[in-house]
Protein backbone atom coordinates (compact mmCIF):
# COMPACT_ATOMS: atom_id res chain seq x y z
CA UNK A 1 0.00 0.00 0.00
CA UNK A 2 3.03 2.21 0.93
CA UNK A 3 4.83 1.53 -1.95
CA UNK A 4 1.21 2.64 -4.33
CA UNK A 5 1.14 6.14 -2.27
CA UNK A 6 5.03 6.51 -3.10
CA UNK A 7 4.49 6.02 -6.46
CA UNK A 8 1.14 8.24 -6.79
CA UNK A 9 3.25 10.37 -4.74
CA UNK A 10 6.22 10.53 -7.27
CA UNK A 11 4.35 10.81 -10.30
CA UNK A 12 2.17 13.46 -8.90
CA UNK A 13 5.53 15.33 -8.03
CA UNK A 14 6.88 15.21 -11.35
CA UNK A 15 3.86 15.74 -13.41
CA UNK A 16 2.78 18.74 -11.77
CA UNK A 17 6.21 20.63 -11.26
CA UNK A 18 7.23 19.90 -14.48
CA UNK A 19 6.25 22.62 -16.54
CA UNK A 20 7.24 25.04 -14.06
CA UNK A 21 10.52 25.00 -15.41
CA UNK A 22 9.40 26.18 -18.55
CA UNK A 23 7.71 29.09 -17.12
CA UNK A 24 11.23 30.39 -15.06
CA UNK A 25 13.14 30.10 -17.48
CA UNK A 26 10.75 32.24 -19.53
CA UNK A 27 10.17 34.80 -16.60
CA UNK A 28 14.26 35.10 -16.00
CA UNK A 29 14.39 36.33 -20.27
CA UNK A 30 11.62 38.51 -20.13
CA UNK A 31 13.31 39.99 -16.74
CA UNK A 32 17.01 40.29 -18.74
CA UNK A 33 15.28 41.71 -21.56
CA UNK A 34 13.18 44.47 -19.39
CA UNK A 35 10.02 42.98 -20.36
CA UNK A 36 7.30 41.64 -17.87
CA UNK A 37 6.88 38.00 -19.94
CA UNK A 38 3.95 35.51 -19.57
CA UNK A 39 3.26 34.39 -16.46
CA UNK A 40 5.03 31.66 -14.46
CA UNK A 41 2.21 29.16 -15.00
CA UNK A 42 1.96 29.87 -18.58
CA UNK A 43 2.72 26.20 -20.07
CA UNK A 44 -0.22 24.70 -17.61
CA UNK A 45 -2.92 27.08 -19.27
CA UNK A 46 -1.36 25.72 -22.44
CA UNK A 47 -1.29 22.23 -21.43
CA UNK A 48 -4.82 22.41 -20.37
CA UNK A 49 -5.87 24.61 -23.26
CA UNK A 50 -4.44 21.96 -25.76
CA UNK A 51 -5.84 18.79 -23.92
CA UNK A 52 -9.45 20.57 -24.78
CA UNK A 53 -8.76 20.68 -28.38
CA UNK A 54 -9.72 18.30 -31.10
CA UNK A 55 -6.42 16.68 -32.85
CA UNK A 56 -5.94 17.16 -37.38
CA UNK A 57 -4.64 14.01 -38.38
CA UNK A 58 -3.13 14.41 -41.69
CA UNK A 59 -4.54 11.36 -43.99
CA UNK A 60 -1.25 9.87 -44.96
CA UNK A 61 -0.25 9.55 -41.35
CA UNK A 62 -0.64 5.80 -39.35
CA UNK A 63 -1.53 5.42 -36.21
CA UNK A 64 2.26 5.77 -34.98
CA UNK A 65 1.78 9.27 -35.43
CA UNK A 66 -0.19 9.73 -32.37
CA UNK A 67 1.15 6.48 -30.70
CA UNK A 68 4.83 8.29 -31.21
CA UNK A 69 3.95 10.98 -28.71
CA UNK A 70 2.28 8.80 -26.32
CA UNK A 71 4.75 6.83 -25.60
CA UNK A 72 7.53 8.38 -25.63
CA UNK A 73 5.86 10.85 -22.62
CA UNK A 74 5.34 7.33 -20.70
CA UNK A 75 9.32 6.69 -21.47
CA UNK A 76 10.01 9.99 -20.01
CA UNK A 77 7.68 9.38 -17.21
CA UNK A 78 9.24 5.91 -16.82
CA UNK A 79 12.83 7.62 -16.57
CA UNK A 80 11.71 9.92 -14.30
CA UNK A 81 10.44 7.35 -12.05
CA UNK A 82 13.85 5.71 -11.66
CA UNK A 83 15.66 8.77 -11.06
CA UNK A 84 16.15 8.86 -7.66
CA UNK A 85 14.89 12.15 -5.29
CA UNK A 86 17.60 13.05 -2.50
CA UNK A 87 16.87 11.26 0.48
CA UNK A 88 13.94 9.67 -0.63
CA UNK A 89 15.49 7.18 -3.22
CA UNK A 90 14.18 6.11 -6.25
CA UNK A 91 10.91 3.46 -6.26
CA UNK A 92 12.54 1.15 -8.15
CA UNK A 93 16.33 0.41 -7.86
CA UNK A 94 18.45 -2.57 -9.24
CA UNK A 95 21.70 -2.90 -10.58
CA UNK A 96 22.45 -0.93 -14.00
CA UNK A 97 19.08 1.10 -13.51
CA UNK A 98 20.83 4.01 -15.00
CA UNK A 99 21.46 1.90 -19.07
CA UNK A 100 17.59 1.56 -18.37
CA UNK A 101 17.47 5.23 -18.23
CA UNK A 102 19.96 6.13 -20.77
CA UNK A 103 17.54 3.85 -23.43
CA UNK A 104 14.29 5.09 -22.08
CA UNK A 105 15.65 8.24 -23.13
CA UNK A 106 16.54 7.43 -26.16
CA UNK A 107 13.34 5.46 -26.86
CA UNK A 108 11.51 9.01 -26.46
CA UNK A 109 13.50 10.29 -28.81
CA UNK A 110 13.11 7.45 -31.42
CA UNK A 111 9.19 7.89 -30.80
CA UNK A 112 9.19 11.67 -30.97
CA UNK A 113 11.37 11.37 -34.95
CA UNK A 114 9.30 8.44 -35.81
CA UNK A 115 6.27 10.59 -35.43
CA UNK A 116 7.87 13.19 -37.21
CA UNK A 117 8.40 11.14 -39.96
CA UNK A 118 4.59 9.98 -40.18
CA UNK A 119 3.75 13.45 -41.49
CA UNK A 120 5.50 12.88 -45.02
CA UNK A 121 6.83 16.78 -44.35
CA UNK A 122 10.34 17.78 -45.78
CA UNK A 123 10.81 20.26 -42.63
CA UNK A 124 9.50 17.03 -39.86
CA UNK A 125 12.14 15.34 -41.71
CA UNK A 126 14.89 17.78 -41.74
CA UNK A 127 14.35 18.36 -37.85
CA UNK A 128 14.52 14.81 -37.20
CA UNK A 129 17.95 14.64 -39.14
CA UNK A 130 19.14 17.65 -37.16
CA UNK A 131 17.91 15.76 -33.89
CA UNK A 132 19.26 12.44 -34.42
CA UNK A 133 22.54 13.52 -34.98
CA UNK A 134 22.89 15.96 -32.37
CA UNK A 135 21.43 13.12 -29.78
CA UNK A 136 24.53 10.76 -31.37
CA UNK A 137 27.24 13.21 -30.03
CA UNK A 138 25.42 13.78 -26.68
CA UNK A 139 24.69 10.75 -25.56
CA UNK A 140 28.66 9.72 -25.95
CA UNK A 141 29.15 12.58 -23.51
CA UNK A 142 26.56 11.26 -21.23
CA UNK A 143 27.81 8.24 -21.07
CA UNK A 144 30.89 9.21 -19.92
CA UNK A 145 29.67 11.41 -17.41
CA UNK A 146 27.40 8.19 -16.23
CA UNK A 147 31.25 6.11 -16.59
CA UNK A 148 32.35 8.48 -14.30
CA UNK A 149 30.40 8.31 -11.43
CA UNK A 150 30.55 4.53 -11.96
CA UNK A 151 33.90 5.02 -11.60
CA UNK A 152 34.19 6.91 -8.64
CA UNK A 153 31.53 4.97 -6.31
CA UNK A 154 31.86 1.94 -7.88
CA UNK A 155 28.60 1.01 -8.13
CA UNK A 156 26.10 1.25 -11.58
CA UNK A 157 22.98 1.97 -9.53
CA UNK A 158 21.55 5.61 -9.77
CA UNK A 159 20.78 5.63 -6.31
CA UNK A 160 24.36 5.01 -5.41
CA UNK A 161 25.83 6.53 -8.15
CA UNK A 162 24.81 10.27 -7.18
CA UNK A 163 26.50 11.15 -4.11
CA UNK A 164 29.74 12.39 -5.72
CA UNK A 165 32.44 14.20 -3.51
CA UNK A 166 33.13 17.66 -4.79
CA UNK A 167 36.56 18.39 -6.54
CA UNK A 168 38.00 18.97 -9.91
CA UNK A 169 36.12 16.07 -11.00
CA UNK A 170 32.19 17.76 -10.37
CA UNK A 171 33.06 21.01 -11.76
CA UNK A 172 34.02 19.45 -14.60
CA UNK A 173 31.16 17.16 -14.81
CA UNK A 174 29.15 20.04 -14.00
CA UNK A 175 29.76 21.67 -16.83
CA UNK A 176 29.90 19.24 -19.26
CA UNK A 177 26.23 17.71 -18.03
CA UNK A 178 25.16 21.60 -18.46
CA UNK A 179 26.08 21.57 -22.01
CA UNK A 180 23.84 18.02 -22.44
CA UNK A 181 21.70 19.34 -20.42
CA UNK A 182 21.31 22.57 -22.80
CA UNK A 183 21.45 20.52 -26.27
CA UNK A 184 19.12 17.50 -25.40
CA UNK A 185 16.30 19.76 -24.34
CA UNK A 186 16.80 21.83 -27.48
CA UNK A 187 17.86 25.69 -25.53
CA UNK A 188 19.58 28.42 -26.86
CA UNK A 189 23.22 27.61 -28.20
CA UNK A 190 22.05 24.65 -30.19
CA UNK A 191 18.19 25.46 -30.85
CA UNK A 192 16.00 28.64 -29.71
CA UNK A 193 12.74 27.53 -28.53
CA UNK A 194 11.09 30.88 -29.68
CA UNK A 195 12.16 30.59 -33.46
CA UNK A 196 9.58 30.47 -35.93
CA UNK A 197 11.45 29.64 -38.69
CA UNK A 198 11.38 26.66 -40.22
CA UNK A 199 15.22 26.50 -41.36
CA UNK A 200 16.51 27.06 -38.58
CA UNK A 201 14.51 25.25 -36.42
CA UNK A 202 15.13 21.37 -34.55
CA UNK A 203 13.12 20.17 -32.20
CA UNK A 204 9.85 22.56 -32.61
CA UNK A 205 10.08 21.92 -36.11
CA UNK A 206 9.59 17.88 -35.60
CA UNK A 207 6.11 18.92 -33.81
CA UNK A 208 4.96 21.50 -36.29
CA UNK A 209 2.10 18.96 -37.60
CA UNK A 210 1.02 18.12 -34.01
CA UNK A 211 -2.53 19.61 -32.12
CA UNK A 212 -4.55 18.87 -29.46
CA UNK A 213 -3.65 16.23 -26.48
CA UNK A 214 -0.53 14.44 -28.81
CA UNK A 215 0.84 18.13 -28.95
CA UNK A 216 0.35 18.95 -24.93
CA UNK A 217 2.17 15.60 -24.65
CA UNK A 218 5.02 16.58 -26.57
CA UNK A 219 5.26 19.38 -24.57
CA UNK A 220 4.58 17.77 -20.83
CA UNK A 221 7.55 15.07 -21.80
CA UNK A 222 9.87 18.09 -23.02
CA UNK A 223 9.34 19.52 -19.88
CA UNK A 224 9.60 16.20 -17.75
CA UNK A 225 12.59 15.65 -19.73
CA UNK A 226 14.23 19.07 -18.54
CA UNK A 227 12.94 18.57 -15.28
CA UNK A 228 14.90 15.23 -15.62
CA UNK A 229 18.55 16.54 -16.44
CA UNK A 230 18.63 19.25 -14.29
CA UNK A 231 17.63 17.01 -11.25
CA UNK A 232 20.47 14.35 -12.83
CA UNK A 233 22.99 17.45 -13.04
CA UNK A 234 22.20 18.64 -9.40
CA UNK A 235 22.41 14.93 -8.01
CA UNK A 236 25.37 14.61 -9.64
CA UNK A 237 27.67 17.52 -8.86
CA UNK A 238 25.86 18.23 -5.53
CA UNK A 239 27.04 16.41 -2.42
CA UNK A 240 24.44 15.97 -0.29
CA UNK A 241 24.66 12.77 2.02
CA UNK A 242 25.53 13.93 4.96
CA UNK A 243 22.32 16.63 5.43
CA UNK A 244 19.31 16.25 6.80
CA UNK A 245 17.01 14.46 4.94
CA UNK A 246 14.59 18.17 5.15
CA UNK A 247 17.97 19.78 4.02
CA UNK A 248 18.78 17.75 1.83
CA UNK A 249 15.38 18.13 -0.54
CA UNK A 250 15.60 22.03 0.52
CA UNK A 251 19.01 21.53 -1.39
CA UNK A 252 17.65 19.70 -4.54
CA UNK A 253 14.92 22.32 -5.04
CA UNK A 254 17.17 25.39 -4.26
CA UNK A 255 20.32 23.88 -7.19
CA UNK A 256 17.13 22.97 -9.70
CA UNK A 257 16.23 26.57 -9.40
CA UNK A 258 19.73 27.84 -9.81
CA UNK A 259 19.89 25.59 -13.21
CA UNK A 260 17.19 26.50 -13.99
CA UNK A 261 17.75 30.29 -13.61
CA UNK A 262 21.39 29.47 -14.98
CA UNK A 263 19.32 28.09 -18.52
CA UNK A 264 17.50 31.34 -18.72
CA UNK A 265 20.37 33.49 -18.88
CA UNK A 266 22.17 31.30 -20.90
CA UNK A 267 19.56 31.36 -23.12
CA UNK A 268 19.69 35.70 -23.09
CA UNK A 269 23.32 36.17 -23.20
CA UNK A 270 24.02 33.70 -25.93
CA UNK A 271 23.60 33.83 -29.33
CA UNK A 272 22.74 30.08 -31.20
CA UNK A 273 25.47 28.97 -32.93
CA UNK A 274 26.10 28.32 -36.54
CA UNK A 275 24.98 24.31 -37.16
CA UNK A 276 28.61 23.40 -38.23
CA UNK A 277 29.63 25.09 -34.92
CA UNK A 278 27.32 22.65 -33.25
CA UNK A 279 29.74 19.25 -33.45
CA UNK A 280 32.77 21.31 -31.36
CA UNK A 281 30.38 22.37 -28.66
CA UNK A 282 29.10 18.47 -28.14
CA UNK A 283 32.67 17.25 -28.34
CA UNK A 284 33.54 19.66 -26.07
CA UNK A 285 30.72 18.89 -23.75
CA UNK A 286 32.04 15.13 -24.24
CA UNK A 287 35.45 15.79 -23.52
CA UNK A 288 34.80 17.88 -20.01
CA UNK A 289 32.80 14.09 -18.94
CA UNK A 290 35.75 12.66 -20.60
CA UNK A 291 38.55 14.86 -18.17
CA UNK A 292 36.03 13.88 -15.08
CA UNK A 293 36.35 10.23 -15.90
CA UNK A 294 39.85 10.69 -16.36
CA UNK A 295 39.95 12.90 -12.94
CA UNK A 296 37.78 9.69 -11.06
CA UNK A 297 40.17 6.73 -12.51
CA UNK A 298 43.21 8.92 -11.50
CA UNK A 299 42.02 9.73 -7.92
CA UNK A 300 40.68 6.50 -7.14
CA UNK A 301 43.84 4.59 -7.48
CA UNK A 302 45.82 6.59 -5.51
CA UNK B 1 66.22 18.35 -1.87
CA UNK B 2 69.15 20.50 -0.46
CA UNK B 3 67.01 22.40 2.54
CA UNK B 4 64.15 23.11 0.15
CA UNK B 5 60.92 21.37 0.64
CA UNK B 6 60.01 19.67 -2.55
CA UNK B 7 56.46 20.98 -3.20
CA UNK B 8 55.93 18.58 -6.39
CA UNK B 9 52.65 16.99 -5.39
CA UNK B 10 51.20 20.65 -4.02
CA UNK B 11 47.24 20.35 -5.39
CA UNK B 12 47.82 24.11 -6.02
CA UNK B 13 50.77 22.81 -8.49
CA UNK B 14 48.54 20.66 -10.04
CA UNK B 15 45.47 22.48 -10.32
CA UNK B 16 47.71 25.24 -12.55
CA UNK B 17 49.10 22.15 -14.33
CA UNK B 18 45.26 20.99 -15.57
CA UNK B 19 44.57 24.78 -16.37
CA UNK B 20 47.42 24.70 -19.02
CA UNK B 21 46.26 21.86 -20.27
CA UNK B 22 42.69 22.99 -20.47
CA UNK B 23 44.27 25.61 -22.73
CA UNK B 24 45.47 23.44 -24.53
CA UNK B 25 42.37 21.75 -25.27
CA UNK B 26 41.31 25.78 -25.80
CA UNK B 27 43.92 26.32 -28.21
CA UNK B 28 43.47 23.24 -30.75
CA UNK B 29 39.58 23.81 -30.50
CA UNK B 30 39.40 27.59 -31.13
CA UNK B 31 39.56 28.74 -35.13
CA UNK B 32 40.02 32.60 -34.33
CA UNK B 33 44.28 33.48 -34.34
CA UNK B 34 43.46 36.24 -31.05
CA UNK B 35 41.95 32.90 -28.91
CA UNK B 36 45.15 30.82 -30.15
CA UNK B 37 47.29 33.27 -28.83
CA UNK B 38 45.42 34.39 -26.13
CA UNK B 39 45.37 30.45 -24.52
CA UNK B 40 49.33 30.47 -25.24
CA UNK B 41 50.16 33.72 -23.21
CA UNK B 42 47.92 32.74 -19.95
CA UNK B 43 49.17 28.88 -20.43
CA UNK B 44 52.76 30.81 -20.37
CA UNK B 45 51.86 33.00 -17.41
CA UNK B 46 50.54 29.62 -15.55
CA UNK B 47 54.25 28.03 -16.26
CA UNK B 48 55.80 31.23 -14.47
CA UNK B 49 53.97 31.35 -11.79
CA UNK B 50 54.94 27.72 -10.95
CA UNK B 51 58.69 28.39 -9.40
CA UNK B 52 57.15 30.37 -6.29
CA UNK B 53 55.04 27.48 -5.58
CA UNK B 54 57.89 24.65 -6.31
CA UNK B 55 60.08 26.90 -4.47
CA UNK B 56 58.19 28.64 -1.70
CA UNK B 57 60.27 27.27 1.26
CA UNK B 58 63.39 29.35 0.19
CA UNK B 59 62.56 32.36 -2.64
CA UNK B 60 65.39 34.57 -3.50
CA UNK B 61 65.49 37.83 -5.87
CA UNK B 62 67.02 35.20 -8.57
CA UNK B 63 63.77 33.10 -8.63
CA UNK B 64 61.91 36.38 -8.40
CA UNK B 65 63.37 37.28 -11.28
CA UNK B 66 62.92 34.74 -13.38
CA UNK B 67 59.38 34.51 -12.92
CA UNK B 68 58.73 38.04 -13.41
CA UNK B 69 61.11 37.84 -16.72
CA UNK B 70 58.56 34.81 -17.58
CA UNK B 71 55.33 36.03 -17.03
CA UNK B 72 56.03 39.32 -18.93
CA UNK B 73 58.00 37.18 -21.58
CA UNK B 74 55.69 34.55 -22.69
CA UNK B 75 52.49 36.86 -21.28
CA UNK B 76 53.05 39.83 -22.67
CA UNK B 77 56.03 40.62 -25.27
CA UNK B 78 55.79 37.38 -27.18
CA UNK B 79 51.79 37.41 -27.52
CA UNK B 80 52.15 41.68 -28.29
CA UNK B 81 55.12 40.98 -30.87
CA UNK B 82 52.17 37.74 -32.24
CA UNK B 83 49.07 40.33 -32.28
CA UNK B 84 51.30 43.08 -34.35
CA UNK B 85 52.48 40.63 -37.23
CA UNK B 86 48.66 39.45 -37.00
CA UNK B 87 47.41 42.90 -37.38
CA UNK B 88 50.12 44.00 -40.05
CA UNK B 89 49.28 40.57 -41.91
CA UNK B 90 45.45 41.68 -41.54
CA UNK B 91 44.00 37.92 -40.15
CA UNK B 92 42.18 37.07 -37.53
CA UNK B 93 40.94 33.24 -38.36
CA UNK B 94 43.07 29.61 -39.38
CA UNK B 95 40.70 29.07 -42.79
CA UNK B 96 40.55 25.13 -43.79
CA UNK B 97 43.13 23.53 -41.68
CA UNK B 98 45.16 20.49 -42.61
CA UNK B 99 43.26 18.85 -39.82
CA UNK B 100 39.57 20.04 -38.51
CA UNK B 101 38.64 21.44 -35.17
CA UNK B 102 36.93 18.34 -34.23
CA UNK B 103 39.51 16.01 -34.87
CA UNK B 104 42.58 17.96 -33.39
CA UNK B 105 40.25 18.46 -30.18
CA UNK B 106 40.07 14.35 -29.81
CA UNK B 107 43.43 13.81 -30.90
CA UNK B 108 44.86 16.17 -28.80
CA UNK B 109 42.55 14.84 -25.55
CA UNK B 110 43.49 11.35 -26.44
CA UNK B 111 46.86 12.44 -26.16
CA UNK B 112 46.57 14.25 -23.29
CA UNK B 113 44.64 10.83 -21.54
CA UNK B 114 47.23 8.93 -22.90
CA UNK B 115 50.11 10.97 -21.33
CA UNK B 116 48.50 10.93 -18.02
CA UNK B 117 48.44 6.52 -18.55
CA UNK B 118 52.37 7.05 -19.83
CA UNK B 119 53.47 9.24 -16.84
CA UNK B 120 51.88 6.18 -14.51
CA UNK B 121 54.53 3.89 -16.25
CA UNK B 122 57.48 5.50 -16.37
CA UNK B 123 60.18 5.07 -14.13
CA UNK B 124 59.81 8.38 -12.01
CA UNK B 125 61.37 9.40 -8.70
CA UNK B 126 58.87 8.92 -5.96
CA UNK B 127 58.58 12.48 -5.54
CA UNK B 128 57.27 13.54 -8.83
CA UNK B 129 54.91 10.28 -9.12
CA UNK B 130 51.43 12.05 -7.70
CA UNK B 131 52.17 15.31 -10.27
CA UNK B 132 50.69 16.17 -12.90
CA UNK B 133 54.27 17.82 -14.36
CA UNK B 134 54.98 14.42 -16.44
CA UNK B 135 51.67 14.36 -17.84
CA UNK B 136 50.98 17.91 -18.08
CA UNK B 137 54.69 18.41 -20.06
CA UNK B 138 53.72 15.15 -22.73
CA UNK B 139 50.44 16.89 -23.45
CA UNK B 140 51.45 20.33 -24.23
CA UNK B 141 54.83 19.05 -26.20
CA UNK B 142 51.79 16.92 -28.30
CA UNK B 143 49.60 19.93 -28.62
CA UNK B 144 52.19 21.98 -29.88
CA UNK B 145 52.92 18.86 -32.84
CA UNK B 146 49.27 18.46 -33.72
CA UNK B 147 49.07 22.55 -33.58
CA UNK B 148 52.45 22.79 -36.31
CA UNK B 149 51.52 20.06 -38.21
CA UNK B 150 47.46 21.02 -38.46
CA UNK B 151 47.56 24.37 -39.48
CA UNK B 152 48.37 26.40 -42.25
CA UNK B 153 48.96 29.90 -41.20
CA UNK B 154 51.90 30.87 -40.30
CA UNK B 155 51.09 32.22 -36.43
CA UNK B 156 49.14 29.43 -35.40
CA UNK B 157 52.47 27.40 -36.69
CA UNK B 158 54.38 29.48 -34.04
CA UNK B 159 51.34 29.49 -31.33
CA UNK B 160 52.07 25.45 -31.91
CA UNK B 161 55.87 26.57 -31.25
CA UNK B 162 55.30 27.79 -28.37
CA UNK B 163 52.91 25.30 -26.59
CA UNK B 164 55.32 23.35 -27.30
CA UNK B 165 58.24 25.01 -26.00
CA UNK B 166 55.93 25.60 -22.41
CA UNK B 167 55.79 22.10 -22.24
CA UNK B 168 59.44 21.54 -22.09
CA UNK B 169 59.86 24.61 -20.06
CA UNK B 170 57.14 22.02 -17.50
CA UNK B 171 60.01 19.43 -17.76
CA UNK B 172 62.80 21.50 -17.07
CA UNK B 173 60.72 22.43 -13.92
CA UNK B 174 61.52 18.73 -12.58
CA UNK B 175 65.35 19.87 -12.46
CA UNK B 176 64.74 22.90 -10.91
CA UNK B 177 67.29 22.43 -8.54
CA UNK B 178 70.34 21.42 -11.00
CA UNK B 179 69.28 23.47 -14.07
CA UNK B 180 71.30 26.78 -13.45
CA UNK B 181 69.28 30.16 -13.86
CA UNK B 182 71.19 30.80 -16.58
CA UNK B 183 69.93 28.49 -18.90
CA UNK B 184 66.49 29.02 -18.00
CA UNK B 185 67.09 32.73 -19.24
CA UNK B 186 68.51 32.29 -22.29
CA UNK B 187 65.79 29.93 -23.14
CA UNK B 188 63.93 32.55 -22.64
CA UNK B 189 65.46 35.41 -24.44
CA UNK B 190 65.98 32.64 -27.79
CA UNK B 191 61.89 32.54 -28.03
CA UNK B 192 61.64 35.62 -27.47
CA UNK B 193 63.96 36.88 -30.80
CA UNK B 194 62.80 33.99 -32.58
CA UNK B 195 59.25 34.57 -32.49
CA UNK B 196 60.48 38.93 -32.61
CA UNK B 197 62.25 37.21 -36.56
CA UNK B 198 59.16 34.85 -37.09
CA UNK B 199 57.14 37.95 -37.10
CA UNK B 200 59.29 39.92 -39.28
CA UNK B 201 59.18 37.07 -41.50
CA UNK B 202 55.39 36.84 -41.73
CA UNK B 203 55.65 40.11 -42.79
CA UNK B 204 57.64 39.77 -45.70
CA UNK B 205 55.84 36.34 -46.17
CA UNK B 206 52.65 38.43 -46.86
CA UNK B 207 54.17 41.12 -48.59
CA UNK B 208 55.25 38.75 -51.34
CA UNK B 209 52.43 36.44 -51.54
CA UNK B 210 49.73 38.33 -50.68
CA UNK B 211 48.97 35.29 -47.99
CA UNK B 212 50.36 33.66 -44.76
CA UNK B 213 49.24 29.87 -46.07
CA UNK B 214 52.48 27.73 -45.52
CA UNK B 215 51.24 25.73 -48.57
CA UNK B 216 51.98 28.31 -51.12
CA UNK B 217 55.82 28.04 -49.64
CA UNK B 218 56.68 24.50 -50.44
CA UNK B 219 57.66 24.98 -54.08
CA UNK B 220 60.96 27.00 -55.39
CA UNK B 221 61.23 29.35 -58.17
CA UNK B 222 63.43 31.50 -59.96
Amino acid sequence: MTLILDIVLRLAVWLLLAPLLPGIINKVKAWVAGRRGPPVLQLYYDLAKLWRKGVVLSTLASPGFVAGPAVAWVALTGAAMLMPLGPAGSVVSFNGDVLLLIYLLALARFCTVWAAMETGSAFEGMGAAREVSYAVLAEVAIIAAVLSLSVETGSVSLVTMLSPSLGTGAVLLAAGLFTVLLAENCRVPFDDPNTHLELTMIHEVMVLDHSGPPLAAVLHGASVKLLLFTVLLVQAVLPMGELSPLGAIAALAAGVLVVTVGVGLAESLLARLAFRRVPLLLTTAFLFCLFALLVAWKGGAE
Amino acid sequence: MSGGVWMIGHPLLNLLIGLAMGLNLLALGSSRLPSIIRAMSVQGMLLGLMPLLLESANLDWRIILVVLATIVGKGLVIPGLLRRAMRAANIEREIQPFLGYVPSLLLGAGGTIAAVALARALPLMPEHAGSLLVPGAIASVLTGFILMIGRVRAISQVCGYLILENGIYLFGLLLIHSTPLLVESGILLDVTVGVFIIGLIVDRIQRAFDSLDTRKLNTLRE
